[in-house]
């Protein structure tokens, strides 16, 4: 009936408006990654990667987790890197210590410094490589 | 009735004025309870205008209750030592300056706190990316991507004189207008302080 035909259509397009929104900060599930700084876990030309929203807001957020931060250098770009060390000795209370795994290229904790945890985005959880296969428990915890 | 036991947990924490705003909402609408369908209706009109609040609030406008005093005169001018929850000052914070953090000098905004991700500030902006900014001690530089914010009431305020410069991927909003005392409404203006900043 006609109601249903409404309803159908808001729902759509609040899941439509909600998916493509630029500022998905509870919901979007996938990101893609580029750059040689995460090798060789995530490949340069452009990985998907599935990232979870939820963890890092409630505390369940370790060290040895890929993380989606939004960077302290320019505010619109987004790096995806390893947290090494949570707040300590070392780390200030508030922040994390971020690396990316290729240390030679990759631009993170060491150039700028411990990062807010408030500029954390996401946990990465899933990668799929662009090769055919796809690689589940692709991103391993390292102790 | 689980779902909605869920429901509740994730909104309050997400986003707990909007949560409870949204909910009066449904429930006066849906006065008679007992049959399934009718929970299962309600659940629908819950989740959906949840979406929709946390959507508008997020990517458009949210109102925010402004405490303490480290913005007078701009918020809280009364210095009463019972600042009741009803006196507070509510202001609009307006999301669309984050598409591209367009921030001018002097804009007042809330973001987290660099020590406690948990905690929201409200200050001014006093200096942006590249500026050379001048506390009493010596002469700050702004490095990139961050900014410097200082409160309206330098005695009382804890701000970058205390935390340093601020990432601007921490800023959550910028406030536009005063909301509630009803005798203070209109619109917040950009103050630039004199002499303080060598622009880049």
């Amino acid at each position: 009936m006609e109601n249903h035909g409404r309803e159908a259509m808001a729902r759509a397009s609040i899941s439509f408006a909600c998916y493509t929104s630029p500022m998905p900060t509870y919901y979007r599930p996938t990101m893609s990654v580029l750059g040689p700084s995460m090798l060789p876990t995530l490949s340069i030309t452009g990985d998907v990667v599935l990232v979870e929203r939820l963890s890092h807001r409630l505390g369940k957020l370790g060290s040895g987790d890929l993380v989606r931060v939004r960077s302290p250098l320019d505010p619109n770009k987004t790096l995806t890197k390893r947290v090494v060390a949570m707040e300590g000795d070392k780390v200030p209370k508030g922040h994390v210590w971020i690396q990316g795994d290729n240390l030679y290229v990759s631009r993170d904790s060491r150039h700028f410094g411990p990062l807010p945890y408030g500029l954390i985005e996401g946990k990465v959880f899933m990668g799929v490589s662009n090769a055919k296969s796809i690689v589940s428990g692709f991103v391993h915890r390292m102790s | 009735m689980f779902f909605l036991i869920e429901l509740y947990a994730f909104l309050k924490l997400v986003n707990p004025s909007w949560f409870h705003f949204s909910l009066t909402f449904v429930f006066i609408g849906n006065v008679e309870m007992g049959t399934p369908s009718v929970l299962w209706n309600i659940a629908k009109k819950c989740f959906t205008v949840g979406v929709i609040t946390l959507t508008v609030s997020d990517l458009f406008a949210s109102i925010v209750q402004v405490r303490g005093t480290s913005m007078c005169p701009t918020f809280n001018p009364k210095t009463n030592s019972l600042l009741d929850s009803l006196s507070e000052d509510r202001v609009l914070v307006e999301k669309l300056c984050l598409r591209n953090y367009k921030l001018a000098h002097g804009d007042v905004v809330v973001f987290s706190s660099p020590n406690n991700h948990k905690e929201k500030h409200v200050k001014r902006i006093v200096g942006l990316p590249g500026d050379w900014v001048r506390t009493i001690y010596d002469v700050v530089h702004v490095p990139e991507g961050h900014c410097w914010v200082e409160g309206d009431n330098s005695a009382s305020s804890l701000d970058s004189r205390s935390f340093g410069p601020v990432p601007l991927g921490l800023v959550k909003g910028r406030i536009t207008h005063i909301l509630w005392p009803p005798h203070r409404v209109g619109s917040v203006d950009r103050k630039s302080p004199q002499n303080r900043v060598c622009a880049s």
